[in-house]
């Protein structure tokens, strides 16, 4: 296996229960990797895994050529950022950022100046003597940040680097997040619930479910082509409507839709048994009048201005919900009212599980 | 807010229930008169008579001795306890363990005494150790009976922390133990000088297990203020309480001070 990071067959049970079954994963050097799982997907607990705070029933994990998985986590060379931060309360900010150092043996002037080169890092220059309490979250954020990179570890953890900000602060403090790790070259691993961070930031996501990766690959990938119908309606909103194979021809599918509507797309292999659905992204249904193959009617139920798009509830002849976000210029169809929508068919996304 | 002309009545009436007898006391230790029904001038004169009385000082020196050794016994050990408690979730017999650290707050103290005793007699008769009771026999004895209270409050305050910082500092590169003495022993600390504070004033406090576990050369403060009070009180002992009660606010006044310092 290749890669800087490699997991290979991590396993965790707790008595019957499997935490994370059998998980392989390589990541390669200065890569920004985010997991991305709901709560009780395993995410932190591989996290904890890497970091040496849990012992994997089986499996190993090789970094930089080593293999640490027998290392306790004083010995790795991996560092974390704890979720809220867990910053020393009887510290200094110098001395929070300054205790890795200190356990390397670093003491005096050397130690000074790289503390002080770090809070540079983090734009928090004089800010050495503070006490954690009189700072704002977002200092607190940054300190946590820069004490976890004080040691340069070969491997960067991040729990939840940005869950505990005001939604104001987050889109800034991610933006700064991904130039400072870009600019280190830290190769990191971040665990998030946010599906928007994880997009907004990732190299590749890893989807974890149930303690098994689902899929990985990189954003778009990810967005355009999810490989189940989990990953497409948790990554984005996506209308999943149950499509039956009509025919298959050598470079299209015709897909049949309830209501009689049809569909056609390039040809792609799928399972034969499996059960078809198709995903259309909200933003990329449009107004139409036209009734070919690749349109559909629906009733709206409802309708909400947001600005940027006009939202609409809209409900298939089958019952089956859909959603569609719209022009704001486009004309505000009247509740109960019928239309129809059309969508480009390279964005119509087929799933067989 | 308004409140009701009800409540503040309450308050009132609550607050003279409490401060009123104590307020009697301070009055009548400056009372030039023996009787303390009768007001006949400001005086120091029981103030006086009470740094004379040498009975009096060396009950006090002794106990404050006992104290001080009973309560740093007590926080060491106790210390110890709690840290256990909070932190090794599991061990064998833990339950048994904590049921039987927590037994002296809910015993009662003449127990504690008569079954105290009975061991220092027996140890004696065995082992030669501890010769004849004394100070030592009623430190032991106050150092046993505190042990609870400081695990308590230790425990209480490690367990409100968690040990996501002592994996921080793992993570961080400390060793366990560099972990514990960075981490958790400064985290400990303000729950450590409560525990030896109250300690302190248990043992300074106690009457019950000091009188069957002394022997007749250490008489203690408390014991001393009984055995005077069996004869009818005297005026010395409300110049003595007043002086207790002033130094127990003034430690109260600097532990506030000092948890305000800490803070910011």
């Amino acid at each position: 296996m290749s890669g800087f990071v490699t997991f290979e067959g991590i396993e965790l049970r707790y008595g019957a229960h499997t935490a994370l079954a059998g998980l392989d994963l390589s990541i390669s050097q200065g890569e920004i990797f985010v997991l991305l799982g709901t709560s009780g997907s395993g995410k932190t607990t591989l996290l904890k895994i890497a970091g040496g705070f849990l012992t994997p029933s089986a499996g190993r994990i090789v970094l930089d050529n080593t293999d640490i998985t027998a290392l306790p986590s004083w010995q790795r060379p991996v560092n974390t950022m704890f979720q809220n931060y867990a910053l020393f309360p009887h510290m200094r900010v110098a001395e929070n950022i300054g205790f890795g150092l200190r356990r390397q043996g670093m003491r005096g002037r050397e130690l000074a100046s790289r503390v002080e080169e770090l809070l540079a890092l983090i734009r928090l220059e004089g800010h050495g003597a503070r006490r954690i309490s009189e700072l704002s979250g977002g200092q607190q954020q940054r300190v946590a940040l820069a004490r976890s990179l004080a040691r340069r570890p070969k491997l960067l953890l991040l729990d939840e680097p940005l869950s505990a900000l005001d939604r104001s602060l987050r889109e800034e403090t991610r933006a700064d997040l991904l130039a400072l790790l870009k600019f280190l070259g830290t190769t990191s691993i971040i665990v998030t619930h946010d599906q928007d961070e994880a997009l907004a930031i990732a190299d590749r996501i890893g989807v974890l479910r149930e303690g098994r990766l689902e899929q990985v690959g990189r954003p778009s990938d990810l967005y355009e082509r999810p490989a189940t119908r989990a990953i497409a309606a948790f990554l984005g909103a996506a209308n999943l409507i149950p499509v039956r194979l009509a025919e298959s021809t050598a470079d299209t599918l015709s897909l049949a839709l309830p209501g009689g509507a049809t569909a056609i797309m390039p040809v792609r292999p799928i399972a034969p048994a499996g059960l078809l659905h198709l995903a259309l992204r909200p933003e990329s249904l449009t107004l139409t009048i036209g009734t070919g193959p690749n349109t559909l009617a629906a009733t709206v139920e409802g309708a909400t201005y947001r600005g940027a798009t006009r939202d609409l509830r809209l409900r298939l002849p089958d019952g089956t919900p859909l959603r569609a976000n719209l022009s704001p210029d486009a004309p505000i169809p009247p509740e109960g009212s019928a239309l129809r929508l059309t969508w480009n068919p390279s964005r119509a996304i087929l799933l067989d599980r | 807010m308004t409140r009701s002309p009800f409540l503040t009545c309450w308050l009132i009436a609550g607050l003279t229930v409490l401060y009123l007898p104590i307020a009697l006391l301070i009055g009548t230790s400056f009372n030039a008169s023996r009787l303390t029904t009768q007001w006949s001038g400001f005086s120091l004169r029981w103030y006086v008579a009470m740094f004379h009385d040498t009975a009096l000082m060396d009950a006090a020196f002794l106990s404050i001795r006992i104290a001080l050794v009973s309560a740093t016994i007590a926080t060491l050990l106790g210390g110890i306890a709690g840290f256990a408690l909070a932190r090794l979730r599991r061990f064998h017999g833990r339950t048994l363990f904590a049921g039987l650290l927590a037994a002296p707050l809910v015993l009662p103290d003449l127990l504690i005494g008569l079954a105290l005793l009975l061991l220092f007699v027996a140890a004696e008769r065995l082992t030669g150790f501890p010769q004849n009771r004394g100070a030592l026999t009623v430190v032991l004895a106050h150092a046993t009976m505190c042990i609870a209270y400081v695990a308590l409050v230790v425990e209480s305050r490690l367990a409100s922390t968690g040990t996501t910082l002592e994996q921080v500092a793992m993570d961080l590169g400390a060793p366990p133990f560099t972990a514990f003495l960075r981490i958790t022993l400064p985290l400990m600390a303000p729950a450590l000088l409560a525990g030896w504070l109250l300690a302190f004033t248990l043992s300074l406090d106690d009457v019950v297990i000091a009188s069957f576990t002394s022997g007749p050369g250490a008489t203690t403060l408390p014991m001393l203020v009984f055995s005077t009070l069996r004869l009818g009180a005297t005026p010395i002992l409300n110049a003595l309480a007043s002086l207790v009660l002033a130094l127990a606010a003034g430690a109260l006044f600097a532990a506030w001070r000092l948890g305000r310092a800490r803070k910011y």
